[in-house]
Protein backbone atom coordinates (compact mmCIF):
# COMPACT_ATOMS: atom_id res chain seq x y z
CA UNK A 1 0.00 0.00 0.00
CA UNK A 2 2.87 2.36 0.77
CA UNK A 3 3.88 2.33 -2.56
CA UNK A 4 0.81 2.87 -4.26
CA UNK A 5 0.08 5.62 -1.83
CA UNK A 6 4.05 7.13 -2.60
CA UNK A 7 3.14 6.61 -6.11
CA UNK A 8 0.22 8.95 -6.33
CA UNK A 9 2.04 11.89 -4.40
CA UNK A 10 4.75 11.19 -7.33
CA UNK A 11 2.97 11.08 -10.09
CA UNK A 12 0.06 13.50 -9.96
CA UNK A 13 1.76 16.62 -9.41
CA UNK A 14 0.09 18.18 -6.57
CA UNK A 15 -0.05 21.99 -6.78
CA UNK A 16 1.91 22.41 -2.86
CA UNK A 17 -0.64 24.45 -0.98
CA UNK A 18 0.15 25.18 2.13
CA UNK A 19 -3.35 24.34 4.32
CA UNK A 20 -1.72 24.71 7.67
CA UNK A 21 1.40 26.80 7.86
CA UNK A 22 3.57 26.83 11.51
CA UNK A 23 5.77 29.59 11.76
CA UNK A 24 8.96 30.02 14.67
CA UNK A 25 6.14 27.92 17.32
CA UNK A 26 7.83 26.81 21.05
CA UNK A 27 5.36 25.72 23.34
CA UNK A 28 5.12 25.42 27.24
CA UNK A 29 4.24 23.66 30.15
CA UNK A 30 4.36 25.86 32.78
CA UNK A 31 7.89 27.44 33.16
CA UNK A 32 9.03 23.93 31.31
CA UNK A 33 9.61 24.11 26.91
CA UNK A 34 8.47 21.82 25.27
CA UNK A 35 8.89 22.06 21.67
CA UNK A 36 11.01 24.87 20.64
CA UNK A 37 11.03 27.08 17.04
CA UNK A 38 8.99 25.05 15.10
CA UNK A 39 8.55 26.06 11.41
CA UNK A 40 6.73 23.53 9.04
CA UNK A 41 4.17 23.44 6.81
CA UNK A 42 1.55 20.98 6.33
CA UNK A 43 0.32 20.93 2.47
CA UNK A 44 -3.22 20.62 1.54
CA UNK A 45 -5.34 17.42 0.84
CA UNK A 46 -1.88 15.19 1.99
CA UNK A 47 -1.14 13.12 4.82
CA UNK A 48 1.70 14.51 7.07
CA UNK A 49 3.10 12.14 9.38
CA UNK A 50 4.99 13.04 13.06
CA UNK A 51 7.43 10.57 13.65
CA UNK A 52 10.41 10.68 16.43
CA UNK A 53 11.11 9.25 19.79
CA UNK A 54 8.70 9.71 23.22
CA UNK A 55 9.40 12.96 24.23
CA UNK A 56 10.16 14.54 20.91
CA UNK A 57 7.24 16.97 20.91
CA UNK A 58 5.06 15.71 18.45
CA UNK A 59 1.68 15.31 20.36
CA UNK A 60 2.47 18.95 21.75
CA UNK A 61 3.07 20.40 18.38
CA UNK A 62 -0.78 18.74 17.01
CA UNK A 63 -2.05 19.93 19.95
CA UNK A 64 -0.90 24.07 19.39
CA UNK A 65 -2.66 23.20 15.77
CA UNK A 66 -6.08 23.29 17.25
CA UNK A 67 -5.52 25.63 20.57
CA UNK A 68 -6.14 21.95 22.63
CA UNK A 69 -2.85 22.84 24.15
CA UNK A 70 -3.60 25.75 25.84
CA UNK A 71 -6.67 24.26 27.94
CA UNK A 72 -4.08 22.56 30.18
CA UNK A 73 -2.72 24.73 33.29
CA UNK A 74 -0.14 26.69 32.81
CA UNK A 75 0.38 25.58 28.73
CA UNK A 76 0.97 28.53 26.52
CA UNK A 77 2.13 28.96 23.08
CA UNK A 78 4.58 31.44 21.03
CA UNK A 79 4.21 32.01 17.38
CA UNK A 80 1.74 31.34 14.66
CA UNK A 81 -0.40 29.35 13.14
CA UNK A 82 -1.75 29.85 10.10
CA UNK A 83 -4.77 28.51 8.41
CA UNK A 84 -5.12 29.46 4.83
CA UNK A 85 -3.02 32.27 5.69
CA UNK A 86 -5.21 33.58 8.94
CA UNK A 87 -3.11 32.92 12.08
CA UNK A 88 -4.83 30.81 14.53
CA UNK A 89 -3.48 32.55 17.73
CA UNK A 90 -4.54 36.29 16.45
CA UNK A 91 -6.19 37.98 18.79
CA UNK A 92 -9.03 38.53 17.25
CA UNK A 93 -9.35 34.77 16.35
CA UNK A 94 -11.81 32.86 18.65
CA UNK A 95 -10.74 29.22 19.72
CA UNK A 96 -13.65 27.72 19.11
CA UNK A 97 -14.29 28.96 15.52
CA UNK A 98 -10.32 27.97 14.81
CA UNK A 99 -11.13 24.13 16.14
CA UNK A 100 -14.35 23.86 13.89
CA UNK A 101 -12.38 24.05 11.21
CA UNK A 102 -9.48 21.93 12.46
CA UNK A 103 -11.09 18.57 14.20
CA UNK A 104 -9.12 16.14 16.02
CA UNK A 105 -9.03 12.21 16.93
CA UNK A 106 -7.32 11.52 20.24
CA UNK A 107 -4.84 8.72 21.47
CA UNK A 108 -7.98 6.79 23.75
CA UNK A 109 -11.05 6.83 21.90
CA UNK A 110 -13.19 9.17 23.78
CA UNK A 111 -16.92 8.59 22.72
CA UNK A 112 -19.17 10.96 25.33
CA UNK A 113 -20.12 7.45 27.81
CA UNK A 114 -23.47 9.41 28.20
CA UNK A 115 -24.63 10.31 24.85
CA UNK A 116 -25.97 7.30 21.84
CA UNK A 117 -23.90 6.68 18.98
CA UNK A 118 -26.49 9.25 17.09
CA UNK A 119 -26.06 11.53 19.31
CA UNK A 120 -22.00 11.49 19.63
CA UNK A 121 -21.88 11.93 15.91
CA UNK A 122 -23.95 15.04 15.58
CA UNK A 123 -22.69 16.24 19.06
CA UNK A 124 -20.58 19.11 17.48
CA UNK A 125 -23.36 20.52 15.55
CA UNK A 126 -26.41 20.06 17.86
CA UNK A 127 -24.44 21.03 21.38
CA UNK A 128 -23.57 24.25 19.76
CA UNK A 129 -26.99 24.83 18.41
CA UNK A 130 -26.31 24.42 14.85
CA UNK A 131 -28.50 21.40 13.91
CA UNK A 132 -32.36 22.08 13.54
CA UNK A 133 -34.51 19.22 11.86
CA UNK A 134 -35.05 17.31 15.25
CA UNK A 135 -34.59 13.45 14.88
CA UNK A 136 -34.62 13.21 10.71
CA UNK A 137 -32.04 16.02 10.47
CA UNK A 138 -29.80 14.13 12.73
CA UNK A 139 -29.95 10.85 11.25
CA UNK A 140 -29.30 12.40 7.48
CA UNK A 141 -26.08 14.21 8.73
CA UNK A 142 -24.71 10.61 10.80
CA UNK A 143 -25.77 8.80 8.32
CA UNK A 144 -22.87 10.91 6.11
CA UNK A 145 -20.34 11.18 8.67
CA UNK A 146 -20.44 7.59 9.66
CA UNK A 147 -20.37 6.26 5.81
CA UNK A 148 -17.48 8.90 5.40
CA UNK A 149 -16.01 6.92 8.96
CA UNK A 150 -16.65 3.66 7.37
CA UNK A 151 -18.77 2.51 10.56
CA UNK A 152 -22.49 3.06 8.83
CA UNK A 153 -22.78 -0.35 8.41
CA UNK A 154 -21.52 -1.78 11.39
CA UNK A 155 -23.65 0.91 13.51
CA UNK A 156 -26.88 1.79 11.51
CA UNK A 157 -28.76 -0.93 13.78
CA UNK A 158 -27.18 0.13 17.04
CA UNK A 159 -27.65 4.16 16.67
CA UNK A 160 -29.28 4.44 20.05
CA UNK A 161 -27.03 2.31 21.83
CA UNK A 162 -24.44 4.08 24.16
CA UNK A 163 -21.07 5.33 22.41
CA UNK A 164 -19.13 3.37 24.89
CA UNK A 165 -21.02 0.11 24.30
CA UNK A 166 -19.50 -0.67 20.88
CA UNK A 167 -15.80 -1.70 20.24
CA UNK A 168 -12.84 -0.02 20.85
CA UNK A 169 -12.14 0.19 16.71
CA UNK A 170 -15.91 1.02 16.16
CA UNK A 171 -15.84 3.75 19.02
CA UNK A 172 -12.21 5.37 17.62
CA UNK A 173 -14.33 5.77 13.87
CA UNK A 174 -16.91 7.07 16.14
CA UNK A 175 -14.84 9.85 17.13
CA UNK A 176 -13.77 10.33 13.20
CA UNK A 177 -17.46 10.67 12.31
CA UNK A 178 -18.08 13.06 14.97
CA UNK A 179 -15.35 15.17 14.49
CA UNK A 180 -15.75 14.95 10.48
CA UNK A 181 -19.64 15.80 11.30
CA UNK A 182 -18.87 19.62 12.23
CA UNK A 183 -17.11 19.49 8.33
CA UNK A 184 -13.78 20.79 9.03
CA UNK A 185 -10.75 21.62 6.50
CA UNK A 186 -7.98 19.75 8.50
CA UNK A 187 -8.20 16.73 10.66
CA UNK A 188 -5.62 16.50 13.50
CA UNK A 189 -4.59 12.61 14.71
CA UNK A 190 -2.26 12.00 17.52
CA UNK A 191 -1.62 7.83 17.92
CA UNK A 192 -5.06 6.92 17.07
CA UNK A 193 -4.88 3.38 16.18
CA UNK A 194 -2.45 2.88 19.41
CA UNK A 195 -5.08 1.62 21.56
CA UNK A 196 -6.14 -0.67 18.88
CA UNK A 197 -5.82 -4.21 17.67
CA UNK A 198 -4.27 -4.53 14.63
CA UNK A 199 -7.47 -5.46 12.24
CA UNK A 200 -9.30 -2.15 13.72
CA UNK A 201 -5.50 0.01 12.78
CA UNK A 202 -6.03 -1.53 9.46
CA UNK A 203 -9.43 -0.08 9.22
CA UNK A 204 -8.29 3.47 10.54
CA UNK A 205 -5.20 3.56 8.24
CA UNK A 206 -7.63 2.66 5.05
CA UNK A 207 -10.28 5.59 6.62
CA UNK A 208 -7.18 8.03 6.49
CA UNK A 209 -5.95 7.37 3.12
CA UNK A 210 -9.51 7.85 1.72
CA UNK A 211 -10.25 11.31 3.83
CA UNK A 212 -6.85 12.62 2.56
CA UNK A 213 -8.68 13.25 -0.74
CA UNK A 214 -10.62 15.85 1.10
CA UNK A 215 -9.12 16.81 3.92
CA UNK A 216 -5.75 17.77 5.13
CA UNK A 217 -3.99 15.42 7.88
CA UNK A 218 -1.55 15.48 10.19
CA UNK A 219 -0.57 12.48 12.67
CA UNK A 220 1.61 11.74 15.17
CA UNK A 221 2.33 7.99 14.70
CA UNK A 222 4.87 6.09 17.32
CA UNK A 223 4.80 3.27 14.61
CA UNK A 224 7.32 3.90 11.55
CA UNK A 225 5.51 1.33 9.37
CA UNK A 226 2.37 2.90 9.65
CA UNK A 227 3.81 6.42 8.68
CA UNK A 228 5.32 4.97 5.47
CA UNK A 229 2.09 3.47 4.59
CA UNK A 230 -0.10 5.96 5.12
CA UNK A 231 1.69 9.55 4.61
CA UNK A 232 2.78 11.63 1.77
CA UNK A 233 4.89 13.62 3.60
CA UNK A 234 7.33 12.75 6.83
CA UNK A 235 8.42 14.61 10.20
CA UNK A 236 11.24 13.51 11.65
CA UNK A 237 10.95 15.07 15.41
CA UNK A 238 13.50 14.78 18.24
CA UNK A 239 14.01 16.25 21.83
CA UNK A 240 17.48 17.19 22.90
CA UNK A 241 18.43 16.45 26.48
CA UNK A 242 16.31 18.71 28.67
CA UNK A 243 13.82 16.59 26.76
CA UNK A 244 13.06 19.88 24.60
CA UNK A 245 11.59 18.83 21.09
CA UNK A 246 12.01 20.26 17.33
CA UNK A 247 11.91 19.45 14.41
CA UNK A 248 14.81 17.98 12.02
CA UNK A 249 13.50 17.25 8.64
CA UNK A 250 10.18 17.08 6.61
CA UNK A 251 10.26 15.42 3.36
CA UNK A 252 8.26 13.05 0.64
CA UNK A 253 7.46 9.94 2.96
CA UNK A 254 9.44 7.88 0.41
CA UNK A 255 12.81 9.99 0.12
CA UNK A 256 12.44 10.67 4.36
CA UNK A 257 12.68 6.67 4.29
CA UNK A 258 15.23 6.12 2.10
CA UNK A 259 17.29 8.82 1.79
CA UNK A 260 17.06 11.17 4.75
CA UNK A 261 19.27 14.63 5.04
CA UNK A 262 19.97 13.69 8.63
CA UNK A 263 22.02 11.28 10.05
CA UNK A 264 19.69 11.24 13.12
CA UNK A 265 16.72 10.76 10.82
CA UNK A 266 18.85 8.44 9.43
CA UNK A 267 19.87 6.37 12.63
CA UNK A 268 16.11 6.54 14.06
CA UNK A 269 14.93 4.97 11.01
CA UNK A 270 17.57 2.11 11.00
CA UNK A 271 16.59 1.70 14.36
CA UNK A 272 20.30 2.59 15.98
CA UNK A 273 18.64 5.05 17.77
CA UNK A 274 19.11 5.53 21.98
CA UNK B 1 11.83 -8.75 43.19
CA UNK B 2 14.29 -9.53 45.73
CA UNK B 3 11.86 -12.42 46.82
CA UNK B 4 11.67 -13.79 43.05
CA UNK B 5 15.19 -14.10 42.80
CA UNK B 6 15.81 -15.81 45.98
CA UNK B 7 12.88 -18.28 45.22
CA UNK B 8 14.22 -18.61 41.38
CA UNK B 9 18.05 -19.52 43.08
CA UNK B 10 16.35 -22.04 45.72
CA UNK B 11 14.58 -23.81 43.13
CA UNK B 12 18.01 -23.87 41.76
CA UNK B 13 19.87 -25.03 44.81
CA UNK B 14 22.12 -22.00 44.81
CA UNK B 15 21.49 -21.18 48.12
CA UNK B 16 20.81 -23.73 51.10
CA UNK B 17 18.55 -23.66 54.23
CA UNK B 18 18.97 -20.03 55.28
CA UNK B 19 17.25 -18.59 52.31
CA UNK B 20 14.66 -21.15 53.02
CA UNK B 21 14.00 -20.48 56.62
CA UNK B 22 13.94 -16.41 55.87
CA UNK B 23 11.06 -16.85 53.33
CA UNK B 24 9.60 -19.44 56.14
CA UNK B 25 9.48 -16.45 58.93
CA UNK B 26 8.33 -13.96 55.78
CA UNK B 27 5.27 -16.51 55.42
CA UNK B 28 4.44 -16.43 59.43
CA UNK B 29 4.92 -12.18 59.79
CA UNK B 30 2.14 -12.16 56.01
CA UNK B 31 0.01 -14.53 58.48
CA UNK B 32 -0.19 -12.21 61.86
CA UNK B 33 -0.57 -9.57 59.56
CA UNK B 34 -3.33 -10.66 58.03
CA UNK B 35 -5.32 -12.33 61.12
CA UNK B 36 -4.31 -8.67 62.80
CA UNK B 37 -6.62 -6.96 60.19
CA UNK B 38 -8.92 -9.37 60.34
CA UNK B 39 -9.74 -8.82 63.70
CA UNK B 40 -10.22 -5.10 63.78
CA UNK B 41 -12.20 -5.56 60.85
CA UNK B 42 -14.67 -7.90 62.84
CA UNK B 43 -14.18 -5.67 65.80
CA UNK B 44 -15.52 -2.43 64.00
CA UNK B 45 -18.17 -4.64 62.50
CA UNK B 46 -19.19 -6.14 65.68
CA UNK B 47 -19.37 -2.12 67.32
CA UNK B 48 -21.60 -1.54 64.48
CA UNK B 49 -24.12 -4.57 64.50
CA UNK B 50 -24.37 -4.05 68.22
CA UNK B 51 -25.92 -0.72 68.16
CA UNK B 52 -27.63 -1.46 64.99
CA UNK B 53 -29.10 -4.41 66.71
CA UNK B 54 -29.43 -3.14 70.12
CA UNK B 55 -31.75 0.11 68.55
CA UNK B 56 -34.01 -2.80 66.62
CA UNK B 57 -34.34 -5.04 69.54
CA UNK B 58 -35.30 -1.85 72.00
CA UNK B 59 -37.30 0.57 69.57
CA UNK B 60 -38.88 -2.34 66.83
CA UNK B 61 -42.14 -2.52 69.25
CA UNK B 62 -42.99 0.97 69.67
CA UNK B 63 -42.06 1.05 65.88
CA UNK B 64 -46.24 1.34 64.93
CA UNK B 65 -48.12 3.08 62.51
CA UNK B 66 -49.38 5.63 64.56
CA UNK B 67 -46.29 5.91 65.87
CA UNK B 68 -45.45 7.39 61.99
CA UNK B 69 -48.57 9.02 61.48
CA UNK B 70 -49.96 10.45 65.14
CA UNK B 71 -48.45 13.75 66.58
CA UNK B 72 -47.04 13.94 69.98
CA UNK B 73 -50.14 13.47 72.90
CA UNK B 74 -49.54 15.58 75.99
CA UNK B 75 -47.40 13.74 79.00
CA UNK B 76 -49.38 10.97 80.78
CA UNK B 77 -51.92 10.24 77.71
CA UNK B 78 -50.61 7.11 75.99
CA UNK B 79 -50.17 6.70 72.38
CA UNK B 80 -49.33 9.57 69.88
CA UNK B 81 -46.15 9.73 67.12
CA UNK B 82 -43.47 11.93 65.94
CA UNK B 83 -45.37 12.61 62.57
CA UNK B 84 -44.69 16.23 62.88
CA UNK B 85 -41.29 15.31 63.69
CA UNK B 86 -40.62 13.00 60.35
CA UNK B 87 -42.60 16.13 58.54
CA UNK B 88 -40.39 18.61 60.02
CA UNK B 89 -37.30 16.79 59.04
CA UNK B 90 -37.99 16.85 55.65
CA UNK B 91 -38.82 20.10 55.28
CA UNK B 92 -35.81 21.30 57.00
CA UNK B 93 -33.74 19.02 55.29
CA UNK B 94 -35.57 19.88 52.10
CA UNK B 95 -35.16 23.79 52.11
CA UNK B 96 -31.13 22.73 53.69
CA UNK B 97 -30.52 21.35 50.58
CA UNK B 98 -32.36 23.53 48.57
CA UNK B 99 -30.06 26.30 49.59
CA UNK B 100 -26.48 24.07 49.62
CA UNK B 101 -27.15 22.70 46.27
CA UNK B 102 -26.58 25.11 43.43
CA UNK B 103 -23.93 27.14 46.18
CA UNK B 104 -21.65 23.54 46.49
CA UNK B 105 -22.35 21.89 42.87
CA UNK B 106 -21.30 25.31 41.33
CA UNK B 107 -18.24 25.66 43.27
CA UNK B 108 -16.86 22.08 43.55
CA UNK B 109 -17.59 22.59 39.19
CA UNK B 110 -15.44 25.48 39.87
CA UNK B 111 -12.65 23.73 41.72
CA UNK B 112 -12.67 20.92 39.51
CA UNK B 113 -12.54 22.37 36.03
CA UNK B 114 -11.67 26.06 36.20
CA UNK B 115 -10.34 26.53 40.14
CA UNK B 116 -6.28 27.30 39.95
CA UNK B 117 -3.68 28.88 41.81
CA UNK B 118 -3.72 30.33 45.16
CA UNK B 119 -7.72 31.61 44.94
CA UNK B 120 -8.84 27.61 44.38
CA UNK B 121 -5.99 26.69 47.08
CA UNK B 122 -7.84 29.14 49.69
CA UNK B 123 -11.51 27.74 48.57
CA UNK B 124 -10.34 24.23 49.58
CA UNK B 125 -8.64 25.45 53.17
CA UNK B 126 -11.98 27.72 53.74
CA UNK B 127 -14.21 24.45 52.95
CA UNK B 128 -12.04 22.14 54.94
CA UNK B 129 -12.44 24.65 57.91
CA UNK B 130 -16.05 24.92 57.65
CA UNK B 131 -16.12 21.04 57.34
CA UNK B 132 -14.60 21.22 60.81
CA UNK B 133 -16.52 23.54 62.88
CA UNK B 134 -18.55 21.72 65.47
CA UNK B 135 -22.38 21.56 64.36
CA UNK B 136 -23.55 23.27 67.38
CA UNK B 137 -21.26 26.23 66.73
CA UNK B 138 -22.85 26.92 63.39
CA UNK B 139 -26.23 26.45 65.45
CA UNK B 140 -24.86 29.23 67.48
CA UNK B 141 -23.82 30.89 64.24
CA UNK B 142 -27.40 30.57 62.60
CA UNK B 143 -29.14 31.18 66.08
CA UNK B 144 -27.38 34.75 66.31
CA UNK B 145 -27.53 35.36 62.66
CA UNK B 146 -31.63 34.30 62.31
CA UNK B 147 -33.38 33.60 65.76
CA UNK B 148 -32.38 36.56 67.89
CA UNK B 149 -32.63 39.66 65.72
CA UNK B 150 -35.85 37.76 64.80
CA UNK B 151 -37.14 37.13 68.52
CA UNK B 152 -38.33 33.50 67.86
CA UNK B 153 -37.30 30.27 66.65
CA UNK B 154 -37.92 28.98 63.32
CA UNK B 155 -37.43 25.68 61.08
CA UNK B 156 -35.29 28.26 58.14
CA UNK B 157 -32.45 28.89 60.58
CA UNK B 158 -32.30 25.03 61.57
CA UNK B 159 -31.96 24.73 57.65
CA UNK B 160 -29.82 27.66 57.23
CA UNK B 161 -27.21 25.95 59.71
CA UNK B 162 -28.11 22.38 57.98
CA UNK B 163 -26.70 24.15 54.46
CA UNK B 164 -23.54 25.50 56.06
CA UNK B 165 -22.76 21.60 57.44
CA UNK B 166 -23.56 20.34 53.71
CA UNK B 167 -21.84 23.10 51.70
CA UNK B 168 -18.16 21.94 52.45
CA UNK B 169 -19.32 17.96 51.70
CA UNK B 170 -21.08 19.19 48.64
CA UNK B 171 -18.17 20.92 47.45
CA UNK B 172 -15.16 18.34 48.25
CA UNK B 173 -17.37 15.83 46.88
CA UNK B 174 -19.07 17.45 43.42
CA UNK B 175 -15.59 18.68 42.98
CA UNK B 176 -14.35 14.86 42.82
CA UNK B 177 -17.14 13.69 40.86
CA UNK B 178 -16.63 15.99 38.39
CA UNK B 179 -13.12 15.16 38.28
CA UNK B 180 -14.26 10.99 37.55
CA UNK B 181 -15.24 12.30 34.05
CA UNK B 182 -12.09 11.74 32.08
CA UNK B 183 -10.05 14.54 30.29
CA UNK B 184 -10.05 13.08 27.09
CA UNK B 185 -13.67 13.31 27.30
CA UNK B 186 -13.85 17.03 27.72
CA UNK B 187 -10.85 17.51 25.16
CA UNK B 188 -13.03 15.78 23.03
CA UNK B 189 -15.54 18.21 23.22
CA UNK B 190 -13.25 21.46 23.14
CA UNK B 191 -11.96 19.49 19.93
CA UNK B 192 -15.66 19.30 18.58
CA UNK B 193 -15.04 23.08 18.59
CA UNK B 194 -17.97 23.08 21.95
CA UNK B 195 -18.01 26.08 24.07
CA UNK B 196 -16.57 25.97 27.60
CA UNK B 197 -20.46 26.31 28.67
CA UNK B 198 -21.45 23.27 26.28
CA UNK B 199 -19.08 21.21 27.19
CA UNK B 200 -19.26 21.48 30.68
CA UNK B 201 -23.32 21.48 30.59
CA UNK B 202 -23.95 19.40 28.54
CA UNK B 203 -20.73 16.68 28.24
CA UNK B 204 -18.84 16.46 31.41
CA UNK B 205 -22.10 16.81 34.17
CA UNK B 206 -24.10 14.07 32.32
CA UNK B 207 -21.36 12.06 32.70
CA UNK B 208 -20.22 12.73 36.42
CA UNK B 209 -24.50 12.61 37.07
CA UNK B 210 -24.42 9.11 39.01
CA UNK B 211 -21.29 10.27 40.76
CA UNK B 212 -22.63 14.07 41.90
CA UNK B 213 -26.23 12.53 42.78
CA UNK B 214 -24.46 10.23 44.92
CA UNK B 215 -22.60 13.40 46.63
CA UNK B 216 -26.20 14.65 47.32
CA UNK B 217 -27.37 11.52 49.06
CA UNK B 218 -24.22 11.37 51.19
CA UNK B 219 -24.61 15.36 52.29
CA UNK B 220 -28.47 14.95 53.35
CA UNK B 221 -27.63 11.75 55.04
CA UNK B 222 -24.83 13.77 56.82
CA UNK B 223 -27.08 16.29 58.22
CA UNK B 224 -30.21 14.34 58.71
CA UNK B 225 -28.87 12.63 61.93
CA UNK B 226 -27.77 16.24 63.15
CA UNK B 227 -28.98 17.80 66.28
CA UNK B 228 -27.05 19.94 68.12
CA UNK B 229 -27.91 22.99 65.64
CA UNK B 230 -31.30 22.02 66.37
CA UNK B 231 -31.44 22.99 69.91
CA UNK B 232 -31.72 26.72 69.66
CA UNK B 233 -32.84 27.03 65.30
CA UNK B 234 -35.92 24.86 64.97
CA UNK B 235 -36.23 24.35 68.64
CA UNK B 236 -39.25 21.51 68.46
CA UNK B 237 -42.85 21.71 68.60
CA UNK B 238 -45.91 19.54 69.74
CA UNK B 239 -47.88 20.43 67.19
CA UNK B 240 -48.35 20.41 63.56
CA UNK B 241 -45.89 23.11 61.80
CA UNK B 242 -45.43 23.95 58.04
CA UNK B 243 -44.60 27.22 58.39
CA UNK B 244 -40.73 27.05 58.27
CA UNK B 245 -41.03 30.78 59.58
CA UNK B 246 -42.30 29.28 63.13
CA UNK B 247 -40.53 26.36 66.11
CA UNK B 248 -40.79 23.22 63.95
CA UNK B 249 -40.30 19.74 65.00
CA UNK B 250 -37.97 17.67 63.93
CA UNK B 251 -37.19 13.80 64.42
CA UNK B 252 -33.89 13.97 65.84
CA UNK B 253 -34.77 16.68 68.28
CA UNK B 254 -37.85 14.64 69.12
CA UNK B 255 -35.46 11.79 70.29
CA UNK B 256 -33.13 14.09 72.21
CA UNK B 257 -36.26 15.40 73.92
CA UNK B 258 -37.72 12.37 74.96
CA UNK B 259 -34.50 10.35 75.68
CA UNK B 260 -34.11 13.08 78.44
CA UNK B 261 -37.55 13.22 79.64
CA UNK B 262 -38.79 10.83 82.90
CA UNK B 263 -41.08 9.12 81.30
CA UNK B 264 -40.74 5.30 80.11
CA UNK B 265 -43.17 5.81 77.15
CA UNK B 266 -41.87 8.32 75.91
CA UNK B 267 -37.85 6.30 75.96
CA UNK B 268 -39.49 4.25 74.04
CA UNK B 269 -40.75 6.35 71.25
CA UNK B 270 -36.81 7.63 71.26
CA UNK B 271 -35.99 4.18 70.83
CA UNK B 272 -38.47 3.97 68.02
CA UNK B 273 -37.51 7.60 66.45
CA UNK B 274 -33.53 6.83 66.21
CA UNK B 275 -34.60 2.98 65.06
CA UNK B 276 -36.37 5.05 62.01
CA UNK B 277 -33.65 7.55 61.63
CA UNK B 278 -30.66 5.03 61.28
CA UNK B 279 -33.53 3.32 58.19
CA UNK B 280 -33.60 6.40 56.50
CA UNK B 281 -30.06 7.09 57.03
CA UNK B 282 -29.41 3.58 55.40
CA UNK B 283 -31.69 3.73 52.25
CA UNK B 284 -30.38 7.19 51.56
CA UNK B 285 -26.58 5.42 51.61
CA UNK B 286 -27.51 2.69 49.93
CA UNK B 287 -29.14 4.38 47.35
CA UNK B 288 -25.88 6.67 47.62
CA UNK B 289 -23.83 3.42 46.72
CA UNK B 290 -26.29 2.16 43.63
CA UNK B 291 -26.06 5.25 41.79
CA UNK B 292 -21.80 4.73 42.39
CA UNK B 293 -21.81 1.56 41.15
CA UNK B 294 -23.99 2.48 38.45
CA UNK B 295 -21.47 5.20 37.67
CA UNK B 296 -18.17 3.31 37.84
CA UNK B 297 -19.90 0.19 35.38
CA UNK B 298 -19.16 1.90 31.98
Amino acid sequence: MSTSVAAAGDTVPVPLRNHLEVRALNAYYGARLAVRDITIGFPANNVTALIGPSGAGKSTLLRCLNRVHEMQDGARVEGEVLLDGENIYDPAAHRVVVRRRIGMVFQQPNAFPTMSVLDNVVAGLALSGRLAGGRKGHLEIAERALRDAALWDEVKDKLDRSGTAISGGQQQRLCIARALAVEPEVLLMDEPTSALDPIATVQIEELVTKLAQRYTIVIVTHNMQQAARISHYTAFMLGDEHRVGALVEIGKTDQIFSRPNDKRTEDYITGRFG
Amino acid sequence: MAQLISLTQTSAGITGASELAKIRVRKVRSAVAVAACGVCALLAAAALLAILGYVVFQGVHALTWSFITQIPRPVGIPGGGVANGIVGSVIIVGIATLLAVPVGLLTGIYLALFGRGFSAEMLRLLSDVLSGIPSIAIGLFAYTLLVAPFGHFSAFSAAVAFAMLMLPLLIRTSEEAVRTVPRVVQEGAYALGLSTYATTIRVILPAARSAIITALLLAIARVTGETAPLLFTAFGSQFWELNPANPMAELSLQIFTYAISPYEELHQQAWAGALLLILAVFVLSLGARLMLRKSFKR
